[in-house]
């Protein structure tokens, strides 16, 4: 049994199926990748799988330790252990990065926070008296969200995008980062088109039109989105009701 | 009660030690009293008791420096009554002062807390005023603060109103303020209306001077059945005054939140830009901290505790 289980897993908006019987078993304590072309469901899958607003009327069940969390709210499914990193992290008007960093951390403490900081790479001297805010670039704003996960430990994380608006050396700390969560015991889901992101997994699913193609050691798969996917000139658009 | 007993209970109201650093200057004042008074070299405050407040100068010498910001302190402490504060400021060319100023009525049921100020702020001369009201949980406070502001040539002039926590009650702020040339102003209001509060502010900012430069912000939240009305407005009829109006309202429950940035140029030289949202909470910000196990209602403090910091 995996830490996490999707079984049937359907989502349809406006008609179009966005996940269609999509089963998926992850295993606790790897770091594992959904990769896809644009539109094949991916974000849609960690927003569901966190139980965002207007991602909740699925078919199918999500099990988080053998339990289903179908009913449970965003909090509630955090207070178990999943948490989101969100391809592009919002903004807080005032909040402070460590207010924002303190708020989630399990130790509470200044020097937890601190130390979180200087894992994503950035000098808390410098970010944690600054607000989240539109002063910060997208990379640095994605940079102290991790740092603030990291605090989090939490038991299952869900990376949209990680390397979205960064750049190669920020890159570098964020996949330092995805080691240390995984050496802290978390299990991590990246989600994923890019290749440099993937190879930092062990494992991967390939899903394209919210179905599951294929899946198995991450350079397998790698190889076949590489190859079979980049290539592919079908349009991915979702598929309608029949 | 004695004296220092109410000095005490006034500093406990606002959390704060009654022991101020030294060279400090205060003034300390319960109702219609003036229970303490700490001046410094350069800095002359006067007062005279009126049957149901104060009225007191404030004044800065020319070229005068204030150091350390002084401590202004306005309390009352019974339940019921009327503070009504006349206040003539006068900081005179070239001098510089920073004022942080203390409301509290941690008692109140029935109590209004009137302030009508004429401020000048002299040529090259510097004033900041921090104003923090401290409120009982219950309300029953109308707080009526008015001022009328001149700032001459160079001078700078800037403001900060805070009410974050306890109850409004009633609020209703009218600040008018004339910037000449070269001249400074930036008023801030921060507040959090819960229940039935009522908040009104009304400030006007007119830049009548070359280069005048203004900002105008208002970042204000209301919750359960609060209401709001700002009204921001800003004029330039001078070449090159620039300024910016900013209102920023997060609204829960039932409340109903009103904003009106009102922005007029008279000098086709002259620019000014505003800017206005009102609003529930970003779900994208309530999606992420309750992504990090906060409930709805930590989320929701957390974001407008960062909005009103």
């Amino acid at each position: 049994m995996g830490i996490l289980e999707t079984k049937e897993l359907t989502l349809a908006f406006n008609g179009s199926r966005i996940l269609d019987g999509l089963s998926i078993d992850f295993w606790g304590g790897h770091v594992h990748a959904i990769i896809g072309p644009n539109g094949a469901g991916k974000s849609t899958l960690a927003s569901t799988i966190m139980g965002l607003a207007g991602y909740r009327d699925h078919g199918g069940d999500i099990l988080f330790e053998g339990k289903s969390i179908k009913a449970l709210g965003i909090d509630e499914r955090a207070r178990l252990g999943i948490t989101l990193g969100w391809q592009e992290p919002a903004r807080f008007e005032g909040l402070t990065c460590e207010k924002f960093i303190r708020s989630a951390a399990k130790d509470k403490s200044m020097d937890r926070a601190r130390e979180a900081m200087w894992q994503v790479g950035l000098d808390p001297d410098s970010y944690l008296k600054r607000a989240v805010d539109r002063t910060l670039s997208g990379g640095e704003r994605k940079r102290v969200e991790l740092a603030s996960i990291l605090a989090l430990e939490p038991k299952l994380v869900l990376l949209d995008e990680p390397d979205s608006g960064i750049d190669v050396e920020a890159l570098e700390r964020i996949f330092a980062a995805i080691r240390l969560l995984k050496e802290k015991g978390s299990t991590v889901l990246l989600i994923t088109h890019s290749m440099a992101v993937l190879r930092q997994a062990e494992h991967a699913f390939l899903i394209c039109r919210g179905r599951l193609i294929d899946k198995g050691d991450a350079d397998k798969i790698g190889m076949h989105f590489d190859r079979q996917c980049l290539p592919c000139d079908h349009p991915n658009i979702p598929l309608e009701n029949e | 009660m004695s004296v220092d007993d109410t000095i005490k209970e006034i500093f406990a109201s606002i959390n704060m030690s009654h022991h101020l650093p030294e060279g400090t200057a205060s003034v300390v004042i319960d109702q219609n009293k003036v229970l303490g008074r700490h001046l410094v070299p350069g800095l002359d405050v006067q007062a005279k008791e009126l049957p149901d407040g104060i009225e007191a100068t404030f004044i800065v010498a020319a070229g005068a420096k204030i150091e350390k910001p002084v401590h202004l302190c306005f309390g009352m402490l019974p339940e019921e009554g009327v503070q009504r504060i006349v206040m003539h400021v006068d900081i005179r060319d070239h001098a510089q002062v920073e004022v942080v100023a203390h409301c509290t009525f941690p008692n109140a049921v029935k109590v209004q807390h009137l302030m009508d100020a004429d401020i000048r702020v002299g040529k090259h001369a510097r004033y900041s005023y921090f104003e923090r009201h401290v409120h009982g949980p219950d309300g029953g406070v109308t707080v009526v603060p008015k001022a009328k502001v001149i700032v001459e040539e160079h001078g700078r002039f800037k403001t900060e109103f805070e009410l974050i926590k306890g109850r409004v009650g009633e609020m209703d702020i009218e600040y008018d303020v004339t910037g000449k040339e070269h001249s400074t102003i930036e008023m801030t209001a921060r507040i959090s209306g819960t229940k039935n509060d009522k908040i009104r502010i009304n400030e006007i900012g007119h830049l009548v001077g070359e280069h005048a430069r203004g900002v105008l912000n208002s970042y204000i939240a209301v919750r359960h059945q609060a209401q709001a009305d700002i009204r921001n407005t800003l004029t330039a009829s001078a070449p090159f005054a620039r300024g910016h109006v900013d209102c920023k309202e997060i609204v829960q429950d039932e409340a109903i939140a009103q904003a009106m940035p009102v922005v007029k140029v008279e000098d086709p030289r002259a620019h000014i830009t505003h800017e206005a949202a009102i609003g529930s909470v970003d779900s994208k910000q309530l999606e992420t901290l309750m992504a990090h196990g906060l409930s709805e209602e930590q989320a929701v403090d957390l974001i407008i505790e960062g909005l009103l910091s």
